[in-house]
């Protein structure tokens, strides 16, 4: 197990040639930002997190966060209450937020790189700030003024947190199933009863006060998604002058046990055992659904981003056992010897597999944070809006494929350690083990399939994902010029842009014909959709770096792996989305074929 | 209380680091950190500032290419300004080019109570600089500090000596060199590295301290680099097979070796 790295070369080479940090820091509302700071804020956070939270992961998994059924009460494990109280005392919770509320007022862009760190460094601990995050996000847009001065400042802080509660038993993925109750009272605060489970950090013993945003229905809520309301749930309550008072309502009954993550408590909460957990109403009633939209396109890219994370983890793990783990003589090695695994070339190709695909996952993750950030605040309301369509389309590509992918990342790092990398003691299970999660939290990846060819590729009748095919298209003629070195890189864009463009046309006509075929093939299509994305950003990557190399600039070395990387994403993994037609394209009649009782058979 | 810290900025230690084949000293092509031998210091420093009641923290730093990086970790920390000298002709410095550098900026800091090093760098070794630092000053040296504390115009130091420690006192002002590992550096907070942006760093040459460039870089230097060799492999351990005269066998290696 390799002690963790921030990967800051790799951040940085984003940074400076995927997005345009220059651009983004020219706005008002980050004028008082600048590249240089950006990248010296993240070099000491990356030293904090590398000192200070990454060596409390494989402890964390060990203790798990324990629940103590006489007082309902939750540890964490062994460090993480020193580590939170020095992440609270640096501020570092604060970075991305309005600056009106104590927030750094610095950059989505610059939040979710800080994020990449943390969530690398320790996913199980990243996730108290992440969901923190969510909370502070929903009630910076929707809570009142008051709410605002009274909560948000100190989640900003970090000296409280925030949980979201939402899951219920027979509500997960349909969210409009949810049951508990809200009733109003006189004095305008209501009262919430009903039970919430899977609820991240929803009781731990990291800060004093755990505000909860709680999905409930008033009484006379229309039924689903429409009669959906949203409340503060505050542990405990708090006073006027801003004090702690009594304890709310509210408790952690039992945690899970879980595959992984274990540091993060799931939280089963019960609401209202003593009449009636006091709850505040956001905004207002039956509005709650779409307040939560409002979140999460910026809560999805976190968890793709969590996939990202956690291969960047894994690979650098597979990457030092690779290279001291000797079997076997390679072809020219001399004999007698044996050999670092990583000359075979089946490791080799497994390295290879692990870059190509976190350096694609983090262009894809980096470049939809800027695009949050261009459509908050570009001077230009076209250039705004443009941006705003581009992160509701890839926003289930950002989430699902950077978690599948995360998935497969982790898998081949216990791969690459053979029979180790299914001992415990090795450190690697557990990134496969934490990884599995995210794929199925914040909308499984089932529902962001759905999500893509039923939502997102009908905006604005079809032209918003029009436009984006148009755009990889423009990055032809550059790559033209590109020369020798990006010769298959062009060529293979463009034969998957084809390919992704007829099959973006059968499905929107078939899609309207027989809504069932098109969600049939919904999550290969995402798969296809993610690869050419994930190809079209690599190919700027390549095309940076050759312009980097021609003008002399920068670390040779660097730059070369750059578009070597490039060139297999493109030659070797793009090419996949040609075998994606079939499956996307066949309809449903074959998954139809037989009823369920037939399966069996 | 004011306090100068001597602060280098090297190569970061996690990078893999290469020797320049013509001048057989350290690239330092890429960016330069803080020291973490230097951060002990600078955190004392904060730590006597503090009980002090008041008083600056001022950096003093020589390093090519006019770097700041190292020093905005410090001053991130807490320190107040820096000085940073960085001049070509200092290419190739010697330790004692070195001191003569670091003094003649010192001695533009008005009022310096004590001046802390660290006992040496992570990147040289050399680990003379601090007692030439303070010959040049004329100013008592004590060395190996693992404890500080400043009363009346009399720093008290707890000096480690490889059996433990010895009481040390002398007059201010003073150069004391500290031990790495004997305080734990804080961590610079989010706002701390902010507010590091504005701070003072006063950017010299050599010409602006009045050296004369045959003093220092490689004209100046009293040493010459002959030759750089690889490290010896790592010989393989000896095995004691434990037959019952196991612990003998060890008691016998480790005396062997004069650690016992
Ligand atoms: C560790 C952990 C932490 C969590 N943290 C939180 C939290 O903090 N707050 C919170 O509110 N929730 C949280 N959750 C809940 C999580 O978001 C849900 O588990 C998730 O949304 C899936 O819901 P479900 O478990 O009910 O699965 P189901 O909805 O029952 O899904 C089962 C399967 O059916 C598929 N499926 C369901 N509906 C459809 C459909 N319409 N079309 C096609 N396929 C469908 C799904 O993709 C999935 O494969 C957490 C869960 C876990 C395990």
């Amino acid at each position: 197990m390799a002690e963790y790295r921030p990967p800051l070369r790799d951040i940085e080479f984003v940074l400076d040639h995927l997005v345009d940090l220059d651009e983004l820091t020219q706005f008002d509302e980050y004028k008082h930002t600048d590249p240089d700071t950006m990248k010296g804020v993240l070099g000491e956070y990356a030293r904090f997190v590398a000192e200070q939270i990454a060596p409390l992961n494989r402890i964390g998994d060990l203790q798990g966060s324990v629940h103590d059924p006489a007082t309902n009460s939750v540890t964490t494990p062994e460090g993480f209450v020193a580590a939170y109280r020095r992440y609270v005392e640096a501020g570092w919770g604060a970075v991305p937020f309005d600056p009106n509320y104590g927030g750094g007022g610095f950059p989505w862009l610059m939040g979710i790189a800080m994020q990449e760190l943390i969530s690398s460094a320790n996913l199980s601990f990243s996730m108290c700030p992440l969901l923190t995050q969510g909370a502070i996000d929903l009630l910076v847009h929707h809570g009142s003024e008051e709410q605002k001065e009274v909560y948000v400042r100190k989640m900003i802080t970090g000296e409280w947190t925030g949980t979201m509660n939402l899951t219920e038993p027979q509500a997960g993925s349909d969210v409009g199933a949810v049951h508990t109750r809200a009733v109003k009272q006189e004095d305008g605060t209501y009262r919430i009863t009903g039970t919430k489970i899977f609820i991240t950090y929803g009781e731990h013993d990291l800060a004093e006060n755990i505000v909860h945003l709680v999905l409930a229905r008033t009484p006379d809520a229309p039924p689903g998604t429409k009669g959906i309301s949203c409340f503060i749930v505050p542990k405990f309550l708090v006073n006027d002058d801003g004090s702690l008072g009594d304890r709310n309502d509210v408790q952690c009954v039992s945690i899970e046990h879980k595959m992984g993550i274990k540091a993060s408590p799931t939280c089963v909460m019960s609401y209202g055992d003593n009449g009636g957990a006091v709850g505040y109403l956001i905004g207002e009633e039956n509005q709650g659904m779409r307040y939560m939209f409002t979140m999460m396109n910026n809560a999805r890219l976190s968890v793709g981003l969590e996939g990202l994370a956690i291969a960047e983890r894994a690979y650098q793990d597979a990457l030092e056992y690779a290279q001291e783990r000797k079997q076997g003589r390679a072809i020219g090695a001399p004999p007698g010897e044996q050999s670092p695994i990583i000359e075979h070339p089946d490791v080799r190709r497994m390295l290879m597999t692990m870059k190509a695909y976190i350096e694609a996952m983090r262009a894809i993750i980096y470049m939809q944070a800027e695009s949050i950030d261009f459509s908050l605040y570009h001077p230009d309301p076209e250039i705004r809006e443009h941006r705003k369509f581009l992160v509701d389309l890839l926003t289930p590509i950002a989430k699902a494929w950077c978690t599948d992918t995360g998935i497969e990342v982790t898998s081949l790092a216990v791969q690459v350690y053979g029979g180790m990398g299914y001992i415990e003691e090795s450190g690697v299970p557990q990134h496969y083990r934490d990884a599995r999660i995210t794929a199925i939290y914040e909308g499984t990846n089932g529902i962001q399939a759905i999500d893509l060819v039923g939502r997102k590729l009908p905006m604005q009748g079809g032209d918003v994902v029009t436009d984006f095919l148009a755009m990889i298209a423009m990055l032809d003629p550059a790559l033209l010029r590109g020369g020798e070195d990006l010769v298959s890189i062009r060529s293979n864009l463009a034969d998957a842009l084809t390919t992704l463009a007829d099959t973006t046309n059968w499905i929107m006509t078939h899609g309207t014909e027989d809504p069932r075929d098109a969600l049939a093939g919904a999550t290969p299509y995402l798969r296809m959709f993610s690869l050419v994305t994930a190809g079209w950003l690599m190919a700027k990557s390549a095309l940076a770096a050759k312009r980097l190399l021609e003008s002399g600039k920068g670390d040779e070395a660097l730059l070369q792996s750059k578009i070597a990387t490039a060139r297999f994403f493109c030659e070797q993994i793009l090419p996949q989305v040609q075998g994606l037609v079939a499956p996307v394209t066949a309809g449903a009649d074959d998954l139809y074929a037989f009823g369920p009782e037939l399966f069996s058979h | 209380m004011n306090i100068v810290v001597c602060v280098k900025q090297i190569p970061d230690p996690a990078e893999p680091g290469s020797l320049d084949p013509g001048t057989k000293t350290l690239k330092r092509a890429t960016k330069l950190i803080l020291d973490e031998s230097d951060s002990y210091g600078v955190e004392m420093a904060l730590q006597l500032a503090d009980a002090a009641g008041g008083g600056e923290v001022t950096l003093v730093s020589m390093a090519p290419n006019n770097e700041v990086s190292g020093l905005r970790t410090a001053l991130a920390m807490g320190a107040a300004k820096a000085i940073l000298i960085s001049d070509p002709a200092l290419a190739g410095s010697d330790a004692l080019g070195t001191a003569k550098v670091l003094a003649a900026a010192i001695k533009r800091v008005e009022g310096a109570d004590l001046i802390l090093t660290a006992t040496e760098s992570s990147d040289g070794y050399t680990g003379t600089v601090p007692e030439q630092l303070a010959e040049l000053l004329d100013l008592p040296s004590v060395t190996f500090a693992k404890h500080i504390e400043v009363s009346d115009g009399v720093v008290k130091v707890q000096r480690q000596t490889e059996a433990g420690y010895d009481d040390v006192e002398c007059p201010l002002p003073a150069v004391v060199s500290v031990t790495a590992g004997v305080v734990e550096p804080r961590y610079p907070s989010f706002k701390g590295i902010m507010a590091a942006k504005s701070k003072p760093v006063d950017q010299l040459t050599i010409a602006d301290l009045g050296i004369d460039p045959s003093q220092v870089g490689w004209a100046g230097a009293g040493q010459e680099i002959v030759s750089v060799e690889q490290a010896p492999a790592r010989e393989s351990g000896e095995i004691f097979e434990d037959d019952g005269t196991g612990a003998e066998k060890i008691v016998a290696f480790l005396e062997n070796l004069k650690v016992i």
